[in-house]
C-alpha cells in the first residue's frame, strides 16, 4: 500500500504548498455550486463579523471560529434530509449555518439573547436548530460522538432510512470514546457518518506532537469501518464523497468515516490568528490561505463560465447587508428573563 | 409474594410490553451473572434488538442511549455496578443533566441510567460503591433509590415514562426482599417524595435503599425497648423534598439519618442541614446524628467488612445513646 492510500498518512493533503489550483467541478450542477459558494461566503463573513465583535469586546462568550475550514460542513449539509440527526462540537458555527440555521439566531445566541437558537442559554458552543436537523453541538471534546452513534441506533431500531452525523476534530480522536463508539457502530452496523475535520491542530498542539501518524483514518480501519480521506478544502469532492457515504448508510450499508483535511486560519479560540503557537503554524498559515476553499471554488466557476467575478461581488454586497441587518437585530434583542434560569432544569 | 429482583423485571416487562419506544442497553443483559434475576429472559421475550447486550463500553453505551432518547426512544442503560458506571460520568453529568437547559429547549430526554449497588462479599474497593450523593449534587438529574419491591418496579416505570434523565439505583442486598405487589401505579416522578414507612413518636430515622431496611430492622428491636421510631424512606434524593422529614422531626424532636455512602458532602449531611435550617427553633431535643460508611474505601477482608458496613445494631446503639 503506497503512502497516498495508507490509512496512516495524509501524504500531500497536509502540504500547504499543494492543492492550490481551482477545483474540478466535475458534473455537479453549476446552479447548486453557485449557491454553495455563496453559502461559504456567508459563513466566512458571518464568522469575520463574530471575530470583529470578539475583538471589540461586544462578544464575551468563547468563540471557536472555522474560518478557512468551512467546506466540510457544506459537503454534509448538501445531503441532509428531514429525520437525520447532526451533531457538532465546539467549532460548529459553520455546521449550523451550512445546514440552514438562521443568522440572527446565531448572533443572538452568541450574545446571550432570548431570540438565540438556544434561547440564549447556550452561547457559541451550544447550538441547536432542530428544523435544520442540527440536534446539538457541545464543547466537551468527543462527547457527541457516542450521542450521534445512538441517534443512528434509534434510526436503525425504527427501520427508516435516516442517518446521523458526528462532526469532530483531529483532537477528538484522542478521546477513548471515539474507539468505543466506532466499535459499537461497526458491530451494530449503524447508519452514522463520522466526519473528522482534520485541521492538524488541537488547541495549540500540532498533530505531529500528539499522534504517531497524522491520518485519523487508521482508527476507522481498525474497526472495519469504510473510510475516505479527502482534501477538506475541495467542496466538490466533499459533496461527492459525503453523498456516496450517506447514500450507503441510508441503505443499511453501515457507518462511514470521512477525514477532511483542512486548516483553520484563526487560533483555537477567539479572533486572533495565533500564528506564534504550535510547530509549523507560522510557516504554514500563509500557504494554507492559498488553499482557500472559497477562492478555489470561485475560480473554478469563473473558468467554467458559470459565474463571474461581478456576480460574486454583487452577492458579497448582499451578504454583507444580510449580516449587518442580522447583527443589528441581535444586538437590539432582549436578554432572557431571570426565571429562565430554572425553567428547564427539570421538564 | 414477589421479591425485589423480580419486581424490577416486572417493571421492565411492563415498559417493554406497553411502550414500543422503550429499549434497554448495557453489559451483561443476556446473562444472570451481571443483573441477577432482574432481567431474566427479557431478551428472549422482547428480542435482542430491544434488550441489547453490549461491548465493554460504558461511556459510548450511555452516550448512545442519550442520542437515541433525543430521537424519540426511551432507553434504559444499565451499568451492573456503580463503580463501572463512573466511566460514563461525562454523558450523565455533562451531557444528559444539562441538555435541555443549555439548549434552551423543551427537549424531552427520557433517559434512565440504572446502576446497581453491589457491595460486600469481599468484592473490595472497586465493586462496592454507592455514590448516590454524587449524582444527587447535579441539577437536572433525578436520582431514585427504591427500598421496596413495589418501588423497585413502579419507580423504574415512572423514571422511564418521564421526560428527564434519571439515575435509578437498585441494591443487590435487597433482591430477596419479598412483598405482595399491588397493581402497577404509573406516577410522575414529580409527585414522588420521601415517605413514612413506619409511624412512631420518639424519633425520626431516615434511610434510603438498603439503609431503610436496616432502619426498619433496628426499629423493631428499639420497639421492644419501648422506643417508637418513625422511619422515613427517602426514595428520591434529587430533587430532594424534605417537608415530610421536617414535619416528622417537628413531632419527634430527634433525627438520625442512616446512609450507605460516605459522610463528607453526603445525603445524610444534606438531610440534616435541610431539617436544622428549616425547623422551628426549639423543636430539637437532641443533636441530629448520621450513621454512614467510615471514610475509607471498601475493604475486602471479611474481618474489615464487618466493621465497615452499617449494621442494625449500630443504629440501635446510636439511638439508645441519643435517647439518654
Amino acid at each position: 500500500m503506497n503512502e497516498e492510500y495508507s490509512s496512516k498518512s495524509l501524504g500531500i493533503l497536509s502540504d500547504p504548498t499543494a492543492c492550490r489550483e481551482p477545483i474540478n467541478l466535475k458534473n455537479q450542477s453549476r446552479e447548486s455550486l453557485i449557491s454553495n459558494l455563496e453559502l461559504l461566503v456567508l459563513i466566512r463573513k458571518a464568522e469575520e463579523k463574530i471575530a470583529d465583535n470578539v475583538e471589540n469586546g461586544r462578544i464575551k462568550c468563547p468563540c471557536h471560529l472555522a474560518i478557512g475550514q468551512e467546506a466540510p460542513a457544506i459537503g454534509i449539509a448538501a445531503h441532509i434530509q428531514k429525520g437525520d440527526a447532526v451533531f457538532g462540537a465546539h467549532r460548529s458555527h459553520a455546521h449550523y449555518l451550512a445546514l440552514g440555521g438562521d443568522l440572527r439566531e446565531l448572533f443572538a445566541e452568541i450574545l446571550g439573547k432570548e431570540t438565540g437558537c438556544s434561547k440564549g442559554m447556550g452561547g457559541s458552543m451550544h447550538l441547536r436548530s432542530l428544523k435544520n436537523q442540527l440536534y446539538g453541538t457541545v464543547p466537551i471534546v468527543g462527547a457527541t460522538i457516542p450521542i450521534a452513534t445512538g441517534a443512528a441506533l434509534a434510526h436503525k431500531l425504527d427501520g427508516n432510512d435516516s442517518i446521523a452525523v458526528s462532526f469532530l476534530g483531529d483532537g477528538a480522536v484522542e478521546e477513548g470514546v471515539l474507539h468505543e463508539s466506532l466499535n459499537l457502530a461497526s458491530t451494530m452496523n449503524l447508519p452514522v457518518i463520522y466526519v473528522v475535520e482534520n485541521n492538524l491542530f488541537a488547541s495549540h498542539l500540532h498533530i505531529g506532537l500528539r499522534q504517531p501518524n497524522d491520518s485519523t483514518c487508521r482508527f476507522a480501519e481498525a474497526h472495519n469501518i469504510k473510510w475516505s480521506r479527502i482534501d477538506g478544502n475541495d467542496t466538490v469532492k466533499l459533496i461527492e464523497t459525503t453523498g456516496t457515504a450517506i447514500n450507503c448508510a441510508r441503505s443499511n450499508g453501515g457507518p462511514h468515516f470521512i477525514e477532511a483535511v483542512t486548516y483553520r486560519w484563526r487560533g483555537h479560540v477567539g479572533h486572533r490568528e495565533d500564528n506564534d503557537v504550535g510547530v509549523k503554524r507560522s510557516d504554514d498559515l500563509e500557504g494554507w490561505k492559498k488553499r482557500d476553499p472559497i477562492d478555489r471554488l470561485a475560480r473554478a466557476l469563473f473558468d467554467d463560465g458559470a459565474y463571474t467575478q461581478n456576480e460574486l461581488d454583487t452577492a458579497k454586497l448582499e451578504i454583507d447587508r444580510k449580516i449587518e441587518a442580522a447583527w443589528q437585530q441581535a444586538e437590539e434583542d432582549r436578554y432572557p428573563l431571570k426565571g429562565e434560569l430554572f425553567r428547564r432544569v427539570y421538564a | 409474594m414477589t421479591n425485589y429482583g423480580s419486581a424490577i423485571r416486572e417493571g421492565f416487562s411492563y415498559l417493554l410490553n406497553n411502550y414500543k419506544e422503550v429499549f434497554t442497553i448495557g453489559q451483561g443483559l443476556w446473562s444472570p451473572w451481571y443483573v441477577g434475576n432482574t432481567m431474566t429472559d427479557l431478551d428472549k421475550e422482547f428480542g435482542k434488538d430491544r434488550v441489547i447486550d453490549t461491548p465493554v463500553s460504558e461511556l459510548a453505551t450511555t452516550g448512545a442511549a442519550l442520542g437515541a432518547a433525543l430521537c424519540g426512544k426511551r432507553p434504559i442503560v444499565i451499568h451492573p455496578r456503580v463503580d463501572f458506571g463512573l466511566l460514563a460520568v461525562d454523558q450523565i453529568v455533562n451531557q444528559a443533566a444539562k441538555w435541555a437547559h443549555m439548549f434552551g429547549g423543551d427537549i424531552p430526554l427520557p433517559l434512565v441510567v440504572r446502576m446497581i449497588v453491589n457491595r460486600g462479599g469481599e468484592q473490595g474497593a472497586q465493586h462496592s460503591q454507592s455514590l448516590h450523593s454524587w449524582f444527587a449534587h447535579i441539577p437536572g438529574l433525578r436520582v431514585v433509590i427504591p427500598s421496596t419491591p413495589t418501588d423497585a418496579r413502579d419507580l423504574l416505570i415512572a423514571a422511564s415514562l418521564g421526560n428527564n434523565p434519571v439515575v435509578y439505583m437498585d441494591d443487590r442486598w435487597l433482591y430477596d426482599l419479598e412483598e405482595d405487589l399491588p397493581p402497577i401505579q404509573v406516577n410522575s416522578l414529580d409527585d414522588e417524595c420521601p415517605k413514612i414507612v413506619k409511624p412512631g413518636s420518639d424519633l425520626t430515622i431516615v434511610g434510603c435503599g438498603f439503609t431503610t431496611r436496616l432502619s426498619i430492622n433496628a426499629a423493631d428491636q428499639l420497639s421492644k425497648l419501648g422506643i417508637e421510631s418513625e422511619i422515613i424512606d427517602l426514595r428520591v434524593i434529587n430533587p430532594l423534598k424534605c417537608e415530610t422529614i421536617i414535619e416528622s422531626v417537628s413531632k419527634t424532636g430527634r433525627l438520625v439519618v442512616v446512609d450507605g455512602d460516605w459522610e463528607n458532602c453526603g445525603i445524610a449531611g444534606e438531610v440534616i442541614a435541610q431539617v436544622t435550617t428549616k425547623i422551628e427553633l426549639g423543636k430539637l431535643k437532641a443533636n441530629p446524628a448520621r450513621i454512614t460508611l467510615p471514610s475509607a474505601p471498601a475493604p475486602t477482608s471479611k474481618v474489615l467488612e464487618e466493621i465497615y458496613y452499617i449494621s442494625d445494631k449500630a443504629i440501635v446503639d446510636r439511638v439508645i445513646d441519643m435517647m439518654k
